[in-house]
């Protein structure tokens, strides 16, 4: 659950600052090679097998230039990344509330859990082409389609994150007669954050895949669409320019969001040396 | 209710408590269970282990309310109640001192704990989280948020029987010194004599299955007359009033 960083929690008074420095690299390091290794390997295979549908990485990184200079790249990406954000928030918020209460009250739960059965297991392509028919080809569809795609994942994770609740820090807060707001931020909420986590990412994770059907299906901007444009132009570079392009920005908002948000959650756990 | 309801802080009159399992097996934890705490009063319940000290104490925290009878707690003014647990229960996520100020009622969070925190021997942990604290300390970090609300009734439930005996001793030192500075009415569980002798004015002495009141006994000595004489006389003395108990 917590990242596995080296580097803030080592207590770096004995080390000696350069060493330190190393450890702090290491996984830096690593990572950029092994990316490097991938790349290699990828330029090695189209070098050998060339065809128009296998563009090597050289192919791909002029295309994806072209497409920033023209701006096109980052209007799509922008597109993309608002859809994902919006319903990445509904489908929390929504799938939160519904999972706490299911694993709050168990006669609830036990009437509803055939209702989130239903819905992890109906297609995500046919929510999207149901809510496209009923609403019409708008972004509200294409959002709330995406949303109630994630949500029964969401109420499965938290209705975990529920039932494992400590009923003393309850307790403990009637006793002493905190708020409700007091209790959801400083009761309910510290308790279900590794549910939170985990619910989060493997959140942000299906809903850009989700994202990218909504906007093939019926959206006129996004990377969707201009992967699905890319493909009846049979272009493969352009296809897997757009797809680099938005895994880096995912790769950007868990280095540069998610991980410190969670370090910061998780600050607590530190141990005395 | 009765004019009298103001210097009798906490008044309990279980009637009943009944226990059932989901195999339909009931069990009567206590019945007829009748007993006051005076203003200002210390009183420990005294009684086995599992006999239903802790079932009454969370009858009277507001914890079960499947019970029948009543309990009256002081009406008026300040009606908050504080309670130290057999755990400490500190927010693990939350400071010694946010922990403290959090059982606080809003008006109050902001106001000045030094006093408290240094007659507790906090004063230095109060930026800790409670995973830093030895057992010791967080029972003290307890101790501070119970007293830091100026509970009307303040309610003990074994708060020292995880501890072993020397820790446990100096917290009952403590717990004098931060009770004589704020008094308060207090109702302690306990199944230890020794503990009840030494802190309390009043033992309520419970009988078992179910539980009610035995009997009572009065400890009048000023606390610091309490020394190992005085201590194996109170024993003695408990003794012969309850022969069989403790």
């Amino acid at each position: 659950m917590s990242a596995p960083d080296t580097g803030d929690r080592t207590p770096g008074a004995a080390a000696g600052s350069q060493s330190s420095l190393a450890t702090a690299l290491t996984p830096v390091l690593t990572v950029a090679v092994s990316l490097l290794g991938l790349c290699l390997l990828w330029g090695f295979a189209a070098n050998a097998w060339p065809s128009r549908a296998f563009p090597g990485p050289g192919q791909v990184w002029q295309v994806l230039l072209a497409e920033a200079a023209s701006g096109d790249l980052f209007y799509h990406l922008g597109a993309t990344l608002g859809r994902v954000a919006a319903a990445y928030v509904i489908a929390m918020v929504v799938g939160s509330v519904i999972g706490v209460l299911l694993g709050s009250y168990r006669n609830a739960d036990r009437f509803f859990n055939p209702w989130v059965i239903l819905f992890l297991n109906i297609p995500a392509l046919v929510v999207i082409v149901l809510a496209y028919i009923w609403f019409g080809l708008n972004e509200a569809a294409a959002i709330g389609a995406v949303a109630v795609n994630k949500i029964p994942n969401v109420v499965v994770t938290m209705r975990e994150g529920a039932r494992a609740l400590d009923p003393n820090y309850a307790e403990m807060a009637a006793v002493y007669r905190f708020g409700p707001l007091d209790r959801i931020r400083h009761v309910l909420l510290p308790q279900l954050q590794p549910y939170l986590a985990a619910a989060s990412r493997s959140g942000i994770a299906l809903i850009w895949k989700i994202v990218l059907v909504v906007e093939l299906l019926g959206r006129s901007n996004g990377v969707g669409f201009q992967i699905y444009l890319y493909f009846q132009l049979f272009d493969v570079a352009a296809i897997l320019a757009y797809t680099l392009a938005f895994v880096a920005v995912m790769l950007v908002i868990e280095l540069l969001v998610v991980q410190p948000v969670e370090r910061h959650a998780t600050r607590w756990r530190r141990r005395p040396a | 209710m009765q004019p009298v309801g103001a210097a009798v802080p906490l008044r309990v009159d279980i009637a009943e408590k009944i226990f059932r399992s989901a195999q339909g097996v009931s069990i009567t934890a206590l019945r007829d269970l009748s007993f006051e705490v005076r203003q200002g009063e210390f009183a420990c319940l005294l009684g086995p282990s599992g006999c239903g000290k802790t079932t009454t104490l969370r009858i009277l925290l507001g914890l079960d309310k499947d019970f029948s009878g009543s309990f009256q707690l002081p009406e008026g003014g300040s009606n908050r109640i504080a309670a130290v647990f057999q755990e400490p229960i500190l927010l693990p996520w939350r400071t010694v001192e946010q922990n403290v100020r959090l059982a606080l009622p809003k008006s109050l969070r902001t106001k000045n704990l030094d006093g408290l925190f240094d007659t507790l021997g906090l004063a230095g942990m109060r930026s800790l989280y409670p995973a830093e604290l030895s057992l010791g300390l967080a029972r003290r970090a307890a101790l501070a948020r119970a007293f830091a609300t100026e509970p009307a009734v303040l309610f003990l439930d074994e708060p020292f029987a995880s501890l072993d005996e020397r820790t446990a001793e100096r917290l009952r030192h403590l717990l004098l010194t931060v009770w004589s500075a704020r008094p308060t009415t207090a109702l302690m569980v306990t199944h230890n004599l020794r503990e009840a002798l030494m802190l309390s004015d009043r033992i309520i002495v419970l009988a078992q299955r179910p539980a009610h009141v035995l009997g009572m006994f009065d400890v009048r000595l000023p606390r610091h007359y309490r020394n190992t004489q005085v201590m194996s006389d109170l024993l003695r003395s408990f003794h012969q009033k309850f022969p069989g108990v403790a």
